[in-house]
């Protein structure tokens, strides 16, 4: 059983909601950055493919493995997916130096229709300064059914973030995030690893919620992402729907938004 | 001789309205002068289509409207109020 101290909080939960992500700069320490960046040049196997349990998948000699075996990194694993998910895939992205085009904007895998969501970990063994890329994110993009790369017309959003970090830096991100691969200006190569992970319980108040009364989490749902305009009211109902799902209280709203919609009052009163 | 080649800059709004400000943006250039990326800027070139028009760039696409697919009235995914502009450019 994993110590709660190592749990996400009931206001971090809400800010995955609402933006989609969770950053954690400089989490692994460096010995760990160095071994898992030589595995990375090497190549990273694994025992087991797609839909296999994640603590299977890796032993003690993989240095990425211990990564993810660190209790800092497996409270965030159980917050979000439970204590054993499964292992869907990973890659090494890979960015050459002096790579001056992006990639194209992206979700990955199809559309997803699921209120049940899969978690992706992007992991920077070495430091990611702005030249150098590294990954882009958009925040709050994670509940818009789009098809893979149906979104790659688009080049700039306000609000977009690039994750520029020092090492040892790993984001964890819902699986409809869109994202790309920025250019790099640097003469060195880059490294990301990608973790897919489906969960194999119910995502019902798997993290610590010692702060669920007093967390500020109606103000956290209400973000303005800015880039999608007016359509903040719909992004904002997709949030109440998923924190109902994750705190299993189908009653939950911000600011009456969907309570009004769901009043349909079937009672006849009595003339008097 | 010169020839004249398309610059095309598609603009996202705010709200229909084309004085609402700009969310998202991107550029192709025809003229083979640049090439624009994903994430090569910060800043929208424009606060509004009607400034970008005011510059001189002319709107050859209005987004069309409909209304919601019956089941789809909550479901968002891609940017609604898109605009595109192009400008003719010579190239020697």
């Amino acid at each position: 059983m994993i110590d709660k101290k190592y749990l996400l909080t009931t206001e971090q939960m809400a800010n995955f909601v609402a933006d989609g992500y969770l950053r954690f700069d400089k989490l692994i320490p460096d010995e760990l950055n160095k071994a898992a960046h030589a595995e990375m040049e090497t190549g990273v196997s694994t025992r087991g493919g797609g839909g296999t349990v994640l603590n299977d998948v890796w032993g003690d000699g993989s240095a990425v493995g211990r990564v993810f075996g660190m209790p800092e990194v497996q409270g965030i694993v159980h917050s979000l997916v439970g204590e054993a998910p499964l292992y869907d895939h990973h890659a090494v992205h890979i960015v050459r130096p002096q790579n001056e085009v992006g990639q194209i904007w992206h979700a990955d895998a199809i559309i997803d229709l699921r209120m049940h969501f899969d978690i992706q970990f992007f992991y920077f063994s070495h430091d990611t300064p702005r030249e150098m890329g590294g990954t882009m994110i958009l925040p709050g993009s994670h509940y818009r059914r789009v098809c893979e790369t149906d979104i790659a017309r688009y080049q700039n959003f306000l609000g977009q973030l690039p994750i520029a970090c020092e090492a040892g830096t790993l984001f964890v991100v819902h699986h409809g995030m869109w994202h790309c691969a920025q250019p790099n200006l640097t003469d060195q190569t880059r490294y990301m690893f990608k973790l897919r992970l489906n969960p194999t319980v119910r995502q019902c108040q798997l993290w610590n919620t010692d702060d669920i009364d007093t967390a500020p989490i109606h103000g956290i749902l209400g973000r303005n992402h800015r880039w999608y305009g007016n359509d903040v009211r719909l992004e904002i109902v997709n949030r109440i729907k998923q924190w109902r799902f994750l705190i299993g209280d189908e009653s939950f709203d911000v600011g009456y938004w969907l309570s009004r919609l769901e009043n349909m009052p079937e009672n006849i009163e009595a003339a008097a | 001789m010169s020839e004249l080649r398309q610059k095309l800059l598609v603009l996202h709004l705010h709200t229909p309205d084309l004085n609402s400000s700009v969310v998202a943006w991107a550029m192709y250039d025809g003229t083979g002068e640049k090439r624009h990326t994903t994430g090569d800027s910060e800043t929208p070139p424009y606060n509004s289509v009607m400034e970008a028009m005011r510059d001189g760039w002319r709107v050859i696409q209005f987004p069309q409207q409909f209304p919601a697919y019956p089941g789809m009235e909550y479901h968002t995914s891609y940017l609604r109020f898109e605009y595109i502009l192009e400008k003719l450019e010579e190239i020697q």
